[in-house]
């Protein structure tokens, strides 16, 4: 079976094996075990919900330090749509696009750039009228990995277009690579992360073999350092590259946007929203949709678990900015070049299968559903699975016992102290005889 | 004999019509952990949900009973509800009696009885006025 490659890990040492993270797991991909988290690495999206949750900062986004700078020769830096909407009172992107060069990177190339021409390219494809309705967008990287793990009838909805970030990456590395002479690999295209799905998108692409993002910074990392730099510059050069819709791809909805003569799209963010979104898509419950744009954060990428801002009020600041802006400042030729094309096709990973044959599966459900019979049905989460279901779905894969289940242990102590020493123990409260 | 057969039950409220779908999207998780092939699920999943809204806006509730065995889904509906007139009637696309505020939902395009039917390999239906109406399907594994 294929690895799966995450950036979200975990910190053992901060980690006090509480539920709070198995609980919020939209995948059910946590597990407590042994006092700790584990995460159940074919499960993970990284959504970073749990990262969101955890109170003790246990859980982390593996990103790369900013002095990844120093391994390349040419380091070009590549700030997606919604970092424009951490700062306050902008009025161009060119200041921050100027104070990145400040902060060391050689150069700039903003993502929404290469957005807009995902945004011209997802319409001529649309108009070309090959692929299934609705369209699903693969923007969001945990959003495709969901579809791979738990929906292969949805697979060849998703739009094969490489992520904006991607393109923005192999464009930029294209250029630099004519203006300086130096070779791919002496050249670092720094991607400014807002979220740890982006991050893994690069280590471990979907819908293409090799991305050409060399390394990813979070937001949170930048920002800082970027704000005094900031201060200091008074003016810019003129350096921003593109117009609203290329911004617009920052929050819910901006993708869709940019399509501008589709009319029958929905856009829907919160994981658990777009879990929804998808089950009735399953289930074509909405025939007559052509385009779905499904972002797992709330409000787009915005609220990314990397970002500084409140994700809405950086909306409200990308509105203010966006507001002179002309529609898109970018155009295709006259075809979809080849390099904004996936070279790899998405591959169906079950994960819900209770075993690895029909027949190993459907005897584990007959399983399942006498142990659960047993379970308390309490979803207390403290034998380290979220709920009862998960504990038994563990059970019948042989990765736990009934026996982890406390309350079923506390009747059996009781029991226990009951027959040794007769009538002094009460019995136990659920089950009181008259 | 018990270990070639999985049995899946539901009541569907007739005083909640939010509730209306739980079954169908219960029962759909359960066939995919079971390992049931995904275009299999998805007919299943759509002609019990088509059966579970008939329940909640027309009869007032009722229950369904899945079976499941390693080659099919076959799935009971059952209601005490006012019963069909006429069956043939019911069945053609585009015929509804459901009332205003259930069409206000987007429900009610007289599609259900025909989606059932579509979707499931096998589809019997059985309706006595006055006294409930009563749904097999069978879905063929594949």
């Amino acid at each position: 079976m294929e690895r799966f490659i995450h950036s979200v890990t975990l910190d053992r040492d901060k980690c006090k094996g509480c539920i709070n993270c198995i609980k919020r797991c939209p995948t059910e991909a946590i597990r407590v075990r042994e006092g700790k988290a584990s995460i159940i690495a074919e499960r993970c999206i990284d959504c970073a919900e749990c990262i969101r949750i955890c109170p003790h900062h246990a859980k982390k986004a593996l990103c790369d330090p900013l002095e990844v700078l120093e391994d390349y020769e040419y380091t070009i830096a590549l700030p997606p749509p919604s970092f424009y909407g951490q700062f306050n009172n902008l009025e161009e992107p060119d200041l921050v696009l100027a104070a990145l060069r400040d902060l060391g990177f050689d150069d700039v190339f903003e993502v929404a750039r290469a957005a807009e021409l995902v945004s011209e390219a997802t319409r001529r494809l649309m108009q070309e009228g090959n692929m299934p309705r609705p369209v699903i967008s693969s923007a969001c990287p945990a959003v495709a990995r969901l579809i791979r793990v738990r929906y292969p009838d949805l697979i060849d909805h998703v739009l094969p277009l490489v992520a904006p970030v991607e393109l923005a990456a192999r464009m930029a590395k294209g250029q630099a690579m004519e203006k300086t002479g130096l070779p791919a690999e002496k050249i670092g295209c720094i991607f400014l992360s807002p979220c740890p799905a982006k991050v893994t998108a690069i280590r471990d692409p979907m819908g293409t073999s090799k991305s050409q993002v060399d390394a990813a910074v979070a937001v949170k990392e930048v920002y800082p350092r970027l704000l005094g730099l900031m201060k200091k510059r008074q003016a810019a050069d003129n350096l921003a590259t593109a117009g609203r819709i290329g911004i617009g791809w920052a929050e819910s909805g901006g993708e869709s946007a940019g399509l501008v003569t589709v009319d029958s799209y929905l856009a829907a963010d919160g994981i658990e929203n777009v879990i929804r979104v998808l089950e009735d898509l399953e289930d074509e419950k909405y025939p007559g949709l052509d385009f779905v744009e499904l972002d797992a954060c709330a409000g787009g990428c915005v609220g990314g678990v990397l970002q500084v801002e409140n994700p809405y009020i950086a909306k409200a600041k990308l509105k203010t900015l966006r507001r002179y802006m002309p529609v898109s400042k970018n155009h295709l030729g006259k075809s979809i070049p080849v390099e904004m094309l996936w070279d790899k096709d998405l591959v169906y990973a079950p994960v819900l299968e209770l075993g690895e044959t029909r027949a190993e599966s459907f005897a584990r459900y007959s399983q399942l559903q006498q142990i659960l019979e047993q379970l308390p049905g309490l979803d207390c989460g403290s034998c380290g699975a979220p709920t009862c279901q998960a504990l038994a779905e563990d059970v019948v894969r042989g990765a736990a016992e009934v026996e982890d289940c406390v309350v079923l242990l506390r009747r059996r102590m009781e029991a226990l102290l009951r027959d040794t020493l007769g009538e002094k123990v009460p019995p136990p409260e659920d089950k009181k005889e008259e | 004999m018990p270990d070639e057969l999985i049995r899946l039950e539901y009541t569907v409220p007739g005083d909640d019509f939010t509730r209306a779908g739980e079954a169908s999207a219960d029962m759909k998780q359960s066939l995919k952990k079971m390992g049931v092939p995904s275009a299999a699920v998805r007919r299943a999943a759509i002609a019990l949900y088509e059966g579970e809204i008939n329940l909640a806006i027309h009869a007032g509730g009722g229950q369904i009973t899945v079976w499941v065995t390693p080659e099919q889904i076959c799935m009971h509906l059952e209601d005490q509800g006012p019963g069909i007139e006429n069956i043939e009637l019911a069945m053609s696309e585009g015929w509804s009696t459901a009332p205003a505020e259930v069409r206000s939902l987007g429900f009610g395009a007289g599609m259900g009885l025909p989606n059932m039917k579509k979707y499931a390999d096998e589809f019997a239906i059985e309706s006595t006025v006055g006294v409930g109406t009563v749904i097999d399907m069978k879905v063929n594994v594949g």
